[in-house]
């Protein structure tokens, strides 16, 4: 267990005159959890600890629901309370959550819809998608109670530190809307009294969903419109069609002027990357699934241990899973680099790109070619570097 | 006995079935994991979590109350507390981790991959021999090293030898041992010896996991009979706390013996010739292989616990890797299966379980048919003869083996 180092204090902390009793005292802290770790092998302390407090200082990073509230028909916001060890975030980041569906795991990133919170609490707004397991899992069965993984919130989809002297653009669509309105509670708190404005700040945001019942945060970001903190302009495509470049221009005439962010489904980033690209102008991103797929011949998977057939049209780590191996794994969506495996030898397919990524031995180090197992699709014979049992 | 339904002079127990039959079966067999399979869950995985939690709320509890072990009723709760406790770690827990039946859930802490228990033989030597060699290899004779673990005769076709006649005594130190013989078993200890007689040194790699072998037993030693002794004396506990542990592992050692020859030992389980196993063995004759030669332990939901539904010997072999929780639920189909093609469903209570794979082991300590062909009468007469097969050359030992066979079979013949 890498526990020890957590455990240390440095000593620098420690005023001079009581340098000598932190060393005594974090011998003895050393001293005690060795005992602890002979007396419970072969198991680990941590294992009896986790039978009393899952979200204890040390332990594996977990968060207890809360409360679960319903946003829309098919979204909710769920209120965790982090494990001791959470590091805290910035508003537009996400954490990646892991939760027991039907009995498997799975690991998802969401976006966290507030800032940082006086109570603690870290909230994610999950809306559930049709064959979604886990997000229907989340929306429909999570209760208050349920103990959840965490990892700690990670991702650049963040404001910059300096607001000064910067207009944005914030561009969402559909459950796009999370990150963005994670910054926006942050900039603009809201009190019985209504919302308080602390910062003059010119922030245009864009939300494009199917019709108003379906947008999640819909009364939030109307709220915020009519109290002045934003300029709010929604586009309902279910009325009133998709919005094209043009009609954004249209819309926002001091485009150019604004510090862009766009979160929302691959068609839609794309489209707008392009023009950003051909204007020049930086554009900061957030997409939320797997979109593009270009699939090739497939191939087989070799891990130590076990080989494993892999269609082209399969990220590696769904047909490692479905085979019966145990492969570290994240966002799903190619953006948390959590299932990153060596490739000692083979050849993989990006499913978003189609780009080929080789590795041969005796060309490559012999640590191998780290991989995304979520989004890439094995195109040829893969050696891999991982157990399979 | 032999699978090969083709030969001519074959009476073996699926003599009546064909080719085809024993493909049907595999195939039911098949439809009936694949029903497990498709309902594996939530339910699934509460039970093991639940299980496990028991396990170490039982374990730390029987820990807690050993500190004041010098109070006779502290010692018993605790003592008893923690064979169960270690008894539920190694079957129920151990056993049925390692073997991938919960790698399903994808939980990185309840996974074959990471698990390791409170036994002298590592996750890692365990897995090998017991997933790759026992399981694939079921009963095979000189290939499953399980079947009379390399040091009995549990076989006729096995040759007897005069060390033969030590075996009892040997099972019984196994027993008392068995952590220990595990550890050896797994580590081929006795081939290792063979070799290094012959001048052949082990393998690094065999080094290397012995090495890990003897660090694990010096662990698990240290913990049981040093670390938890010592923190007892505080209440002057410590030798009780120690002598609890002692018992504690005892029983454990002598019911997970008890519990595994039960389930291949017991008179009327099949063994199998390596030279009559098919090179490319189907599905259907692998299947017909574990269900003739496992057997089962009948009784109350608290004894299959107990014995890491290993009572659900026959299932386990047929479906090594599906959740053991299940094994209880499907026994009906299989017994159904094991009636429709007129296949003995080799079942009985523990005791008479564990009586009958004694018997074998002792019945077969001496050679073929000399227990058969022995009575009061002629007592003396077969002692002097045994006597003289231990002592004599190879031939005389020859001539005096087939005689016991003849009067064996003919003995048994009377009977009839």
């Amino acid at each position: 267990m890498g526990y020890m180092a957590e455990i240390s204090t440095s000593p620098a902390l420690f005023a001079p005159g009581e340098a000598r009793r932190p060393a005594w005292r974090e011998r003895f802290a050393r001293k005690a959890w060795e005992v602890a770790e002979t007396i419970a092998t072969p198991l680990a302390p941590a294992d009896y600890l986790d039978m009393f407090n899952p979200l204890r200082p040390g332990a594996d990073l977990r968060g207890r629901v809360v409360k679960v509230t319903p946003e829309t028909a098919d979204a909710a916001t769920i209120e965790i309370k982090p494990g001791a060890d959470w590091q805290g975030h910035t508003p537009g980041q996400y954490v990646r959550v892991g939760v027991d569906v039907n009995g498997v795991r799975h690991w998802r990133a969401y976006s966290l819809t507030h800032g940082p919170r006086k109570d603690g609490l870290i909230s994610i707004t999950v809306k559930a998608v049709p064959d979604g397991k886990v997000s229907s899992h989340l929306v429909r069965r999570l209760r208050p109670g349920k103990i959840v993984h965490l990892e700690q919130a990670a991702g650049d989809f963040v404001l910059p530190s300096d607001l000064r002297g910067h207009k944005f653009l914030m561009v969402t669509a559909g459950s796009g809307v999370t990150p963005v309105i994670g910054m926006l509670r942050n900039l603009f708190p809201v009190t019985d009294e209504g919302v308080v404005e602390h910062q003059r700040l010119d922030v245009t945001v864009v939300h494009l969903a199917p019709s108003r019942p379906d947008s999640i945060f819909i009364r939030n970001l109307e709220s915020l419109h009519e109290a002045g903190a934003i300029r709010l302009v929604t586009r309902y495509t279910g009325s009133e069609g998709r919005l094209d470049i043009d009609a954004l221009t249209e819309l926002v005439p001091d485009l150019k002027e604004r510090t862009a962010y766009a979160c929302g489904p691959a068609g839609l980033l794309d489209s707008l990357q392009a023009w950003y690209d051909a204007e020049g102008l930086p554009l900061q991103t957030e997409q939320f699934r797997l979109a593009t797929v270009v699939t090739g011949e497939g191939g087989t998977l070799a891990f130590t241990g076990k080989t494993v057939d892999a269609p082209g049209d399969k990220p590696i780590l769904d047909a490692a899973e479905e085979a019966g191996v145990l492969m570290p794994s994240g966002c799903r969506m190619g953006i948390c680099f959590g299932c990153v495996l060596p490739m000692k030898e083979g050849a993989v397919r990006d499913l978003r790109s189609g780009e080929l990524t080789v590795a041969r031995p005796g060309e490559t180090g012999p640590e191998g070619v780290p991989i995304q197992t979520c989004i890439s699709a094995a195109a040829g014979e893969c050696v891999i570097d991982h157990p399979a049992s | 006995m032999t699978i090969a339904p083709d030969a001519p002079a074959y009476t073996g127990p699926i003599a009546h079935l064909t080719r085809d039959d024993i493909e049907q079966l595999g195939r039911e067999l098949d439809a009936i994991r694949q029903e497990v399979i498709d309902t594996r869950g939530e339910r699934d995985a509460a039970y093991i979590r639940k299980v496990i939690k028991v396990q170490r709320s039982l374990e730390l509890g029987s820990r807690a109350v050993l500190l004041a072990s010098i109070f006779p009723p502290a010692f018993v709760v605790g003592t008893v507390g923690l064979s169960i406790a270690k008894i539920l770690d190694n079957m129920e827990i151990g056993h049925n981790i390692m073997h991938g039946q919960w790698d399903w859930m994808r939980d990185p802490k309840i996974h074959s991959t990471v698990w390791e228990w409170d036994n002298a033989s590592t996750a890692e030597g365990w897995k090998h021999s017991h997933n790759e060699l026992h399981h694939t290899y079921t009963n095979i004779v000189g290939k499953d090293n399980d079947l009379g673990w390399g040091i009995m005769r549990v076989d006729e076709e096995q040759r007897w030898t005069p060390s033969s006649l030590f075996q009892p005594a040997m099972n019984f130190i196994n027993m008392c041992i068995f952590e220990y013989g595990i550890a050896m078993y797994d580590l081929e200890l006795g081939r290792v010896i063979r070799q290094k007689k012959k001048g052949r040194r082990p393998s690094a790699e065999w080094e290397m996991a012995a090495k890990r072998t003897l660090a694990k037993v010096r662990r698990q030693a240290f913990k049981d009979y040093v670390a938890h002794p010592a923190l007892s004396m505080v209440t002057l506990s410590g030798p009780t706390t120690l002598v609890a542990n002692l018992i504690a592992n005892f029983t454990r050692n002598v019911w997970t013996h008890s519990v595994i020859m039960c389930g291949h030992f017991p008179e009327g389980v099949e063994t199998f010739e390596l030279k009559d196993i098919p090179e490319n063995e189907s599905r259907g004759e692998w299947y017909v292989r574990q269900m003739l030669g496992s057997a089962n332990i009948s009784g109350s939901k608290f004894l299959h616990v107990m014995t890491g539904n290993l009572s659900h010997q026959i299932e386990h072999h047929i479906f090594p890797d599906l959740p053991s929780n299940r094994y209880a639920e499907i026994a009906p189909k299989v017994r159904a299966l094991f009636d429709k093609y007129g296949l003995n469903y080799h079942t009985a209570p523990m005791p008479q379980q564990v009586a009958s794979a004694w018997h074998k082991v002792v019945r077969l300590s001496f050679p073929n048919g000399f227990l058969e062909s022995t009575n009061v009468r002629n007592a003396p007469s077969q002692f002097v003869k045994l006597v003289k097969a231990v002592r004599g050359d190879t031939r005389t030992r020859r001539r005096l083996l087939k005689e016991f066979e003849a009067a064996g079979a003919a003995s048994v013949g009377k009977a009839i």
